[in-house]
């Protein structure tokens, strides 16, 4: 038996986007200068949710980008295989835009930070902003998220899973127990 | 993927479409304000050149330096190589200075093999004396996948002295691994006997290979081995074998014209062929960066020692 609890299903990620769309909208008084910038993979599939919910509620288009953060990870070299790399494309400038970053989940922050350093080689943004549909805790960085779908305590032995259509042909989000990571042969992933 | 990268035979096609796809993501890095990522951030690469090349040197410099790597380049003039030091004794200092990958070039085929017994580092074959030269090979693949989509199935020419042409036998080795079809041409004194063992064709008569091509790929002629008697005289090469604009107006609409550089202009390409849009040079170059900073981020981007992942 694997031990997963359902956290937010289709309708409450859908809840979940409207509600952070207004929340960036109240909070920077509409949608000007702002941009999407969604981390690779599903953060970019959030961040394009988010641009079609702003462009429903405030009929403005942001332009949306996706960022890989593989290069400016800390554990370069600490696997035993280079980390595999995703694609890149932020097709506009960045320069003086208010740039809200996209993410699944926030965990630890190290991608978080990775994202910065990443973001800044791009151009000097006037601010940026963090938007996650779920944050689970356990920070390991002085990071922390502006916009949140959904608070879930974890413990740090657990695996919160994200399931989106665009990419995984369905929307769900997930909390595995370890016991489930147990049966899997020989334990990895 | 291999520690070191000493030939094509080296990578399995799996792995040539893991280092194309990344090698994307690097093209897209060369685009940005500011053109280098810390990946390889604390990784000493030294460019260890026993031939001059001022290309392929500057090239691997600069993809090591995009990756924020350290990059030593140690030649072989005014340096201990010309008070006599042996390669061995050459890679034993390096490797006591904690070099992460040794990139070499020798005019000895075998060089860069000999290396990998001494040193713990990776070794990057950028070319070893007629035997092969792999990173110009998959830059050349990536720029044709970039430009016409695919390499199955692709037909490509290899024309002039394939014998001497490390380059061609790397390319050859790639496209047929791919599922490319290669027909190598020029005079039957500078094709190499073995070649249908490679898998690929082999013709004398250029004209009769132009009409169905989407590469036509020309090799620098080595001035030096019309003195060896290969060919009567460059002017008659030119004439049998130089991509010239009549020849051009051979090729089906849309054939990608490539030269590994650098060229002779109006010997194996004449000077206004090389000039036209769909002769890619310059983008061989661009991508080339690419190819390598790929292939050092996927050959040093690992764990040094042998580690459990803690995925």
């Amino acid at each position: 038996m694997t031990a997963t609890a359902r956290i937010l299903d289709e309708a409450e990620i859908r809840r979940s986007v409207t509600r952070i769309a207004h929340e960036i909208l109240e909070h920077n008084k509409g949608a000007r200068d702002l941009v999407l910038v969604g981390i690779a993979n599903r953060g970019d599939d959030l961040a394009r949710r988010l641009a079609a919910e702003i462009e429903r509620i405030e009929g403005a288009t942001l332009p949306v980008g996706v960022l890989d953060i593989t290069f400016y990870r800390d554990d370069i070299g600490m696997r035993a295989e280079a980390p595999e790399v995703h694609e890149t494309r932020i097709g506009f400038d960045i320069n003086g835009k208010t740039v809200i970053l996209v993410d699944d989940v926030l965990y630890t922050g190290r991608t978080i930070r990775a994202a910065l350093d990443a973001l800044v080689d791009f151009g000097r943004p006037t601010a940026i902003q963090l938007a996650v549909l779920v944050d689970r805790g356990h920070r390991e960085l002085p990071i922390r998220a502006d916009y949140v779908g959904k608070n879930v305590p974890t413990r740090r032995d657990e695996d919160v899973r994200v399931a989106l259509k665009e990419t995984d042909g369905e929307d769900a989000v997930v909390v595995e127990e370890p016991a489930a990571k147990r049966d899997v042969p020989g334990g990895e992933r | 993927m291999n520690k070191h990268l000493l030939s094509i035979h080296d990578v399995t096609a799996e792995d040539i479409v893991r280092i194309l796809d990344t090698a994307e993501s690097f093209r897209e890095v060369g685009t940005r304000v500011i053109k280098k990522v810390p990946a390889l951030r604390g990784r000493t690469v030294v460019n260890l050149f026993y031939e001059n090349s001022t290309r392929t040197r500057i090239s691997f410099e600069l993809a090591a330096k995009r990756l924020s790597a350290d990059v030593i380049n140690f030649t072989t003039s005014g340096t201990s190589v010309s008070k006599g030091e042996s390669l061995k004794d050459t890679a034993l200092t390096l490797q006591a200075m904690g070099a992460d990958a040794i990139v070499i070039r020798h005019s000895s085929s075998g060089a860069p093999f000999t290396l990998t017994k001494w040193v713990k580092g990776s070794v990057l074959n950028a070319g070893d004396g007629t035997h092969e030269h792999p990173t110009q090979a998959l830059l050349d693949l990536y720029t044709m996948r970039d430009r016409l989509g695919r390499l199955e199935g692709l037909r490509v020419a290899i024309v002039g002295d394939v014998l001497h042409s490390r380059v061609a036998r790397s390319l050859s080795f790639a496209l047929v691994k791919m599922g490319a079809d290669v027909t190598l041409v020029g005079p039957p004194t500078l094709i190499p006997p073995d070649a249908p063992a490679w898998g690929v064709d082999v013709s004398y008569d250029i004209e009769g290979v132009l009409p169905k091509l989407d590469v036509c790929y020309m090799l620098r002629v080595q001035r030096e081995r019309q003195r060896q008697q290969y060919f009567p005289s460059v002017r008659e090469y030119a004439r049998l074998f130089g991509l010239t604009r009549d020849r051009v107006g051979m090729l089906p609409e849309g054939t990608t014209i490539m030269h590994p550089g650098p060229m002779n202009r109006g010997v194996e390409i004449d000077s206004d062929v090389a000039d036209l849009p769909q002769a890619v040079m310059e983008e061989q170059v661009t991508n080339g960066i690419a190819i390598r900073m790929a292939l050092l981020y996927l050959l040093l981007g690992g764990a040094r020692e042998e580690v459990g992942t803690d995925e």
